[in-house]
């Protein structure tokens, strides 16, 4: 199997070269990284004992996926790769599916895992909005994988640094001008990296127990994350505190869950956590299966007593 | 190069938005037994995320000046699961029906979505949800994208259209970015884009005889060679080994939270 791994982060990059490693475990063949107009992710991955392609475009444009995926479709035709993988973050799971369409190929994205089947990575994702999960294998030369982020450790550095080597390719003229780019400012979370995670549901009704649910948070060194609807129905956070199968991938050590249902949309986001607390009022919602230790009770009465025990 | 041209006649030609729908099972109806899910009687429905695509569609109709329409390919029960989008607002549909669809396979659904724009006269923009609400995979924009060589921008939270350019608002995880796209393009929504709205008594009654076309994969020139690209060994639930403990007393529950959450 000859794999090539690209994303824009070197963070994820790194994660990748991992996956790529051990799916060489099953498959053997070769590991090729690829950066595009990127010199400094270049040494960073070549550090990690891969070897790295530099790829140089005429025309760069990287908020272009189309373009994107002409770069990443050359340089998988020039090394015959067999499989590309990538990052299955937004910018990540856009180029999939052009890259996929591109090569002729089969495409899986949000991939958390992989194990061996006849010889071949059999991956899994999840499925019915993660009621199940599948298990798929690859029918077509050609594959695309964007695997989830941190699902994979990233790859240290290695004892000798592979080789580094330059790659031109030749793109067309770009449709999508990027105006401006806005950083997220103070909101800027990375709850997917959050040790302790107090998790706000549709349960907590009005912003006055929402500052407790915050208070909480504080108290207990925790990053605060919700379910969808609270972000997008009642924008009481941006999109990237959500939890879920349209959100993020968290795993905590304790999530403490105030007034979550636990819809499965929203559980394939948290079935990786530690220890999972919930507070919540009806105890016949999903939460009950979801949560290793349930407190039925109303959150009004309860938050103001857990603000004060946890402060103390 | 513009939406709106100035014909040899002097009228402002139209065009039109195309909203993309997959009907999902309700997954709230979903029952697992034996880590399998049950799905008869499982009724279809339009993913939530699709219902905002369709929201934000309607909001560029009077700018394109043109025809808000839901296009949609599956299995027989669409024809009925198509009245939510045009209860909700879609000016017409376009459904192509065939059994080969069931599995809703993205390369297959790409492929079919294509081709049926390709022949739909004075497309401006194509909206799909950011992932469907069953399978999440997000390739279908994409996909239709490069079959059509036309510019594609994923995660948009905001849409104007204005002298037949798109400038879009693309959120990704750490930053947003402002895009200047010419039409023919095909974007993706998050669902933060707008709120879909609860449709009208006026509304569902007119949907019923709103126009519905009807295609098949003949219709289209699709041929069905060779299998799909990917197949699924196995589908089951996760196995939980949550302890599931129903704990009587906030004291307990103190207790529980310091002793996971470990020394500060």
């Amino acid at each position: 199997m000859n794999i090539i791994l690209y994303s824009e982060r070197p963070d994820l990059a790194s994660e990748l070269v991992t996956a790529g490693r051990a799916i060489m475990d099953i498959c053997g063949g070769a590991l090729q990284a690829l950066t595009i107009d990127d010199d400094e992710q270049a040494d960073f991955l070549a550090a990690r004992g891969v070897s790295v392609h530099r790829v140089r475009s005429d025309q760069p444009s990287p908020a272009d996926v189309a373009q994107l995926a002409s770069a990443v479709h050359q340089t998988a035709v020039a090394l015959e790769a067999d499989m590309i993988l990538l990052a299955s973050n937004r910018r990540g799971r856009e180029l999939a599916g052009r890259l996929a369409q591109k090569l002729g190929g089969g495409c899986l994205t949000d991939v958390g895992r992989f194990e061996v089947l006849d010889g071949r990575p059999a991956f899994s994702r999840n499925a019915l909005g993660g009621a199940v999960e599948d298990v798929r294998c690859m029918e077509t030369g050609k594959q695309v994988i964007a695997l989830t982020p941190h699902s994979f450790a990233a790859a240290g550095v290695a004892t000798g640094p592979g080789p580094v080597s330059d790659l031109p390719v030749r793109l067309s003229p770009s449709l999508v001008r990027l105006k401006e780019t806005i950083r997220k400012g103070a909101d800027a979370v990375d709850i997917e990296k959050a040790d302790i995670l107090v998790v706000v549901g549709q349960g907590i009704e009005n912003k006055e127990d929402l500052t407790k649910a915050a208070q909480i948070a504080r108290s207990l060194g925790a990053e605060v994350a919700c379910t969808k609807p609270v972000a997008t129905d009642r924008k009481w956070f941006s999109e990237e505190r959500i939890i879920g199968l349209s959100g993020k991938r968290c795993k905590p050590r304790l999530a403490l869950l105030l007034g979550v249902s636990g819809q499965v949309q929203f559980t394939v986001g948290i079935r990786d956590a530690g220890a999972i607390v919930a507070v919540n009022l009806d105890e016949k919602a999903n939460i009950a299966y979801v949560a290793d230790y349930l407190l039925v009770g109303d959150l009004k009465t309860l938050l103001p007593e857990l603000v004060k025990r946890f402060s103390a | 190069m513009g939406f709106v041209v100035v014909s040899d006649h002097g009228k402002e030609e139209a065009m039109n938005i195309v909203v993309a729908m997959k009907q999902v099972p309700d997954l709230k109806m979903i029952r697992i037994r034996d880590r399998r899910p049950l799905l008869e009687d499982v009724p279809f429905m339009m993913g939530e995320i699709d219902r905002s695509a369709l929201e934000a569609g309607a909001e560029l109709r009077e700018a394109l000046k043109g025809k808000l329409i839901v296009l949609s390919a599956g299995t027989e029960p669409l024809e009925d699961t198509v009245k939510e989008a045009l209860a909700a607002g879609a000016d017409e549909a376009i459904l192509i029906l065939d059994e080969a669809l069931r599995d809703g396979e993205s390369a297959l659904v790409a492929q079919v979505l294509a081709a049926a724009l390709a022949r739909m006269p004075d497309v401006g923009i194509i909206l799909f949800g950011e992932g469907s609400a069953d399978n999440y995979s997000g390739q279908v924009m994409a996909r239709v994208a490069e079959i059509l060589s036309w510019p594609q921008v994923g995660y948009a939270r905001e849409i104007r259209i204005e002298g037949g350019v798109a400038q879009i608002t693309r959120s990704l995880e750490d930053c947003e970015e402002l895009l200047e796209v010419p039409l023919p393009v095909a974007v993706s929504v998050v669902a933060e884009i707008r709120q879909p709205k609860t449709p009208s008594v006026t509304g569902i009654l007119r949907a019923g005889r709103k126009p519905k076309t009807l295609w098949t994969l003949a219709d289209l020139n699709i041929g069905l060679n060779g299998g799909a690209p990917v197949r699924t060994i196995s589908r089951l639930a996760p196995v939980s080994s949550r302890l599931g403990q129903v704990i009587g007393s906030v004291d307990e529950l103190v207790e529980i939270v310091k002793a996971k959450r470990g020394p500060s």
